[in-house]
């Protein structure tokens, strides 16, 4: 027996994200991912010497605001930084500015689909989304030897986004959806790269259950699960979780606010959460406003002028995909997933074919295959839009087939691979030299189709006696005797002819 | 001309003409400081090598034709709590003993730009958390008037050199009357600028809602043309105004007609001393026989200030300190056990006592349950200050007031009462909560010749309005020409 049917699992999510910035939130170092020269992207500020003072990177915040926008968040007049107050040898000011009671944005959403065989779409609130500096990273001896512990602050300093969403979330398939749109919407938005292995997004779930009994519903102490490092990772450790806290209530009936908020780690290997040793005690960040630096004050201009910058977000993207170019909503999703690039790719394909669906045909599986294979991304993917769109009018024009399209693509493939990409010329060139333009003209078809007629006469008499699918092999044999014929055309001219006898 | 007892102009003007050098300038105070400091304590760091080769540079600029910063050749101390790049910068704490700061405060880079020269590093409270210079953990400062009193503090070590002619110009920190009480106490000029109007990039921070550098001068002249280069936008701090510097040295002698001076009743309060209160109003009378009109003013909330400030203050100090854990940079304890242990004995015996108390009071008021109580109702207070001032700045120009309710007192005398420490503030605090400019200037002496100062406050930016009519009384009064006999040390 499962327990789902008695128990609902409720999640809510804490995501960070860095924000892709030129310099750090609070001086002019470089922000960038550098973990081989530790300690180099440094200044007086973010090591935070006596006496440096933060300024605020009016980009950073511009981006943080951009995200707030899409979230669909309030945004509010003014807003402030505070301090977070604790020690830990990553943290050189022994606080962290960070927004505490008036973070720049609150009260949004984000809509999510849950792919199956009935996708249904799901809204996830967003409690709010502040703006924070990230921490340096501690290096300690694994041998458990007591070796001395090493402090990069390299990443002390560079901007930070936090995002909590509302616990909306049920099943882990939500809260991977979840996570799926978000890294999609901020890599739209240029606002992240979301890349979890250099630690540009990193998430926590808050994880209980609400337990159907007699009474009514309980719910279970809240957890918090940390280190979730991939998105199969917040899956799997909300599954485990969901069993694991139903087998503890059973055995020991503790409610929520029966029991602290425990905070535990994910073991991937294992696949099992794990109690974290408990903090000395519980802990009291005394935040309260940095006096080194000024409130934020978000005049209606400024907020509009952001609003008006923002590009077409995912969702509305694959809408427009459906609607307007009559795509399936998988080929919409499969387009729209693979990043802003891709789905500019595929538009300038649109544009330079006419016909969308060849387009996303083409697109989600003839370049996804090559790219995938060449490991390669759609900013140096050797066929450019113009070339491929130029390939694909060719197709729909029929003046190739789909099947001598393929040739020509691999040979495009094979001749941009240098430093030279082939320009839209070569589509053509590539059809001459290989013989395969469709000679649809019937006058050129009509000697071998007067021969083929006259060689058959017993498969003609049963295409005119109804056996239709008997002029397959007719067809067949003209396509034999030409190079690059349509079928199409073909099948046209012999039943006309046959028709005529 | 002597050039310990000429005044700062006057040492420019030679140093421009060529009567001096800048190198013979710097020399007699260096061997004025070497002469006296043994006994006066003002110095915890003299870089006499570094000052002359600047001296010698700035003599060579001006041979060679160059055109001349505003403060060519002319020596300056600075408080110990200015980084200085690859000069001790102590904040007068063993937990920053051995810190060579990597880079110059803002105010240095401008004083190096102007020509001036850098004397070396004065004594201070720790992390300018005093009133007396007893806190600092390396020496006791006296007052050069009488060495059994102290000089004041936080910026004991600085009033202290320029009233014993160790230096013509000093800069000292102000958070709750850090410049001005110790101008009092050793009779000189201090001024503490509008909150804004000089950069605290590099000066470390005590309470950063509150701290204000300034300058320190025998007289008013000097301490204009000092605030001259010290003030200015400074993109590197964001609480700096961007707002243009007036030339307060051009427009020093300009008398101020129709001056309103206003006089507040809530400054003449219990347990100010009757010589104190005199001067004052010997002073009122000075400006009254100058044509100003003398008006009287209400500050109904400033009997809150004391609390107010001393919860703000540790507040933010506790905040502030909390880089100083040995882990990146500063004193780290030789034996601990365990990360939270490194923490704890490090700072345990880093910090001086006075420092801890404040740590205390400030993460107390800041923590979850008392926060509202305490730091959210002083920030109310602070607002309500702010509007007592606001509108006594309707009815008049400048506010004159005491600095002090005492003169300077003797070195021991109030270390084991803090509380009585902290009220020697009650006067000058109210100009750091209200963000307000103030300037401390020579106002007589006590029967027993201690100096007495007295205070102007004057609203948002008001500096150049301060120094004009802080040298109208000066013109009239002979109390910033007087110099303590310093005793040789035997």
């Amino acid at each position: 027996m499962t327990y789902t049917t008695i128990y609902s699992t409720v999640v809510g999510l804490e995501v960070h994200v860095q924000l892709l910035t030129r310099t750090k939130l609070f001086c002019g170092c470089v922000n960038r991912f550098n973990p081989t020269q530790p300690n180099v992207q440094t200044c007086p500020v973010c090591l935070g010497l006596p006496g440096s003072l933060p300024v605020m990177n009016r980009h950073a915040f511009e981006l943080a605001l951009k995200t707030g926008l899409a979230l669909n968040c309030k945004i509010p007049k003014l807003t402030k930084w505070d301090r977070k107050q604790y020690y830990y040898p990553d943290l050189p000011k022994g606080y962290q500015i960070s927004q505490y009671d008036l973070p720049f944005s609150s009260e949004g959403w984000l809509d999510i689909v849950i792919e199956g065989q009935a996708s249904r779409t799901r809204r996830i609130g967003i409690i709010r989304a502040h703006l924070e500096e990230d921490a340096g990273k501690n290096f300690h001896d694994e041998s458990g030897r007591g070796g001395e512990s090493l402090v990069d602050l390299n990443r002390a300093g560079t901007p930070l986004l936090e995002i909590v969403t509302k616990p909306d979330i049920n099943t882990p398939a939500e809260a991977h959806a979840f996570l799926d749109e978000l890294k999609l919407l901020l890599t739209y938005l240029e606002v992240s790269d979301c890349n979890m292995q250099e630690g540009s997004l990193r998430c926590d779930a808050n994880v209980n259950l609400h337990i159907a009994v007699n009474s009514g519903t309980v719910a279970t102490p809240i957890v918090e699960i940390k280190n979730l490092n991939s998105f199969r990772g917040v899956e799997q450790a909300i599954e485990y979780e969901s069993r694991r806290q139903f087998d503890v209530w059973k055995e020991t009936g503790k409610k929520l606010g029966e029991v602290s908020k425990e905070t535990r780690g994910w073991d991937a290997e294992r696949g099992v959460t794990f109690g974290q040793r408990g903090k000395e005690e519980a802990s009291d960040y005394r935040y309260f406003p940095d006096p080194d630096l000024v409130p934020v004050t978000i005049e209606d201009s400024w907020r509009e002028q952001i609003r008006a910058g923002l590009i077409e977000f995912p969702a509305a993207k694959r809408q427009r995909f459906e609607t307007a170019h009559h795509l399936s909503h998988y080929d919409a999703s499969v387009i729209v997933a693979q990043g802003r690039s891709f789905a500019d790719y595929f538009e300038r394909v649109v544009a330079a074919c006419g016909d969308a669906k060849q387009a996303a045909n083409w697109l989600t599986q003839d370049v996804l295959r090559e790219m995938k294979e060449r490991q390669l991304a759609i900013e140096t993917f050797p066929i450019s839009a113009d070339v491929l769109g130029a390939l694909l009018q060719r197709i729909v024009a029929r003046k190739v087939t789909v099947n001598s399209g393929r040739i020509v693509f691999a040979a495009l493939m094979e001749r941009s691979t240098g430093s030279q990409p082939a320009g839209v010329e070569a589509v053509d060139a590539i059809i001459g030299e290989k013989g395969l333009a469709i000679t649809s003209g019937a006058d050129e078809l009509a000697p071998i189709i007067d021969a083929v007629l006259a060689a058959n006469a017993k498969i003609v008499a049963d295409v005119k006696g109804g056996k239709q699918q008997a002029i397959g092999a007719l067809i067949g044999q003209v396509m034999k005797q030409t190079k690059g014929a349509d079928p199409q055309v073909v099948r046209e001219i012999l039943q006309n002819r046959i028709a005529a006898l | 001309m002597s050039i310990l007892e000429a005044t700062a102009s006057q040492l420019l003007d030679a140093i421009a003409s060529g009567t001096s050098s800048a190198v013979e300038v710097t020399t007699a105070f260096l061997n004025q400081i070497e002469r006296h400091d043994s006994t006066i304590g003002a110095f915890l760091h003299v870089d006499r090598v570094g000052a002359l080769k600047q001296a010698a540079f700035v003599d060579e600029k001006r041979r060679t034709g160059k055109p001349l910063g505003k403060l060519a050749g002319l020596p300056i101390a600075i408080k110990d709590v200015v980084c200085t790049r690859e000069l001790p910068t102590t904040c007068g704490s063993r937990i920053l003993e051995k810190f060579l700061p990597p880079y110059d405060a803002e105010i240095i880079r401008r004083l190096r730009d102007a020509d001036a020269v850098i004397l070396g590093k004065t004594n201070m409270d720790e992390f300018a958390m005093g009133s007396s210079t007893e806190n600092s953990a390396f020496q006791v400062t006296r007052n050069p008037w009488d060495p059994s009193r102290t000089p004041g503090g936080s910026s004991g070590g600085s009033a202290a050199a320029v009233a014993a002619g160790m230096a013509p110009l000093a800069i000292g920190s102000d958070t709750g009357g850090s410049i001005r009480q110790p101008a009092a106490f050793c009779g000189v000029v201090g001024m503490k600028p509008t909150y804004g109007r000089v950069s605290r990039y590099g000066l470390v921070a005590f309470a950063s809602s509150l701290d204000q550098l300034g300058p320190f001068a025998s007289d008013v002249a000097g301490a204009a043309s000092l605030l001259e280069v010290m003030a200015g936008h400074d993109p590197r701090d964001s609480t700096s105004v961007d707002r243009p510097v007036p030339e307060y040295s051009r427009t020093l002698e300009q008398p101020l007609s129709g001056l309103r001076i206003g006089l507040a009743g809530e400054h003449f309060a219990e347990g100010l001393d009757p010589e104190v209160a005199s001067a004052v109003r010997a002073a009122a009378d000075v400006y009254r026989s100058l044509g100003a009109t003398i008006v009287d003013v209400t500050l109904p909330h400033s009997k809150y200030g004391v609390a107010a400030y001393y919860l703000i203050a540790p507040s933010e100090a506790a905040s502030n300190l909390a880089r100083y854990d040995g882990v990146h940079y500063g004193h780290r304890a030789a034996k601990f056990d365990g990360l939270i242990d490194m923490y704890a004995t490090s700072r345990g015996e880093g910090f001086g006592p006075e420092v801890k108390r404040r740590i205390m009071l400030g993460n107390y008021a800041l923590s979850a349950g008392y926060y509202d109580a305490y730091y959210l109702k002083a920030l109310k207070v602070r607002r309500l200050i702010r509007n007592d001032f606001d509108r006594a700045f309707e009815a008049c120009d400048v506010l004159l007031s005491p600095v002090t309710p005492t003169p300077a007192f003797k070195v021991g005398e109030l270390v084991d009462d803090p509380l009585a420490m902290y009220l020697s503030d009650i006067y000058t605090l109210g100009a750091n909560l209200a963000g307000l400019p103030g300037i401390s200037l020579p106002g007589g002496f006590s029967k027993s010749g201690l100096p007495i100062g007295i205070q102007l406050l004057g609203p948002p930016f008001a500096e150049e309005t301060l120094l004009r009519a802080a040298r109208m009384f000066e013109r009239e009064t002979p109390w910033h020409t007087k110099r303590p006999t310093l005793q040789v040390a035997s």
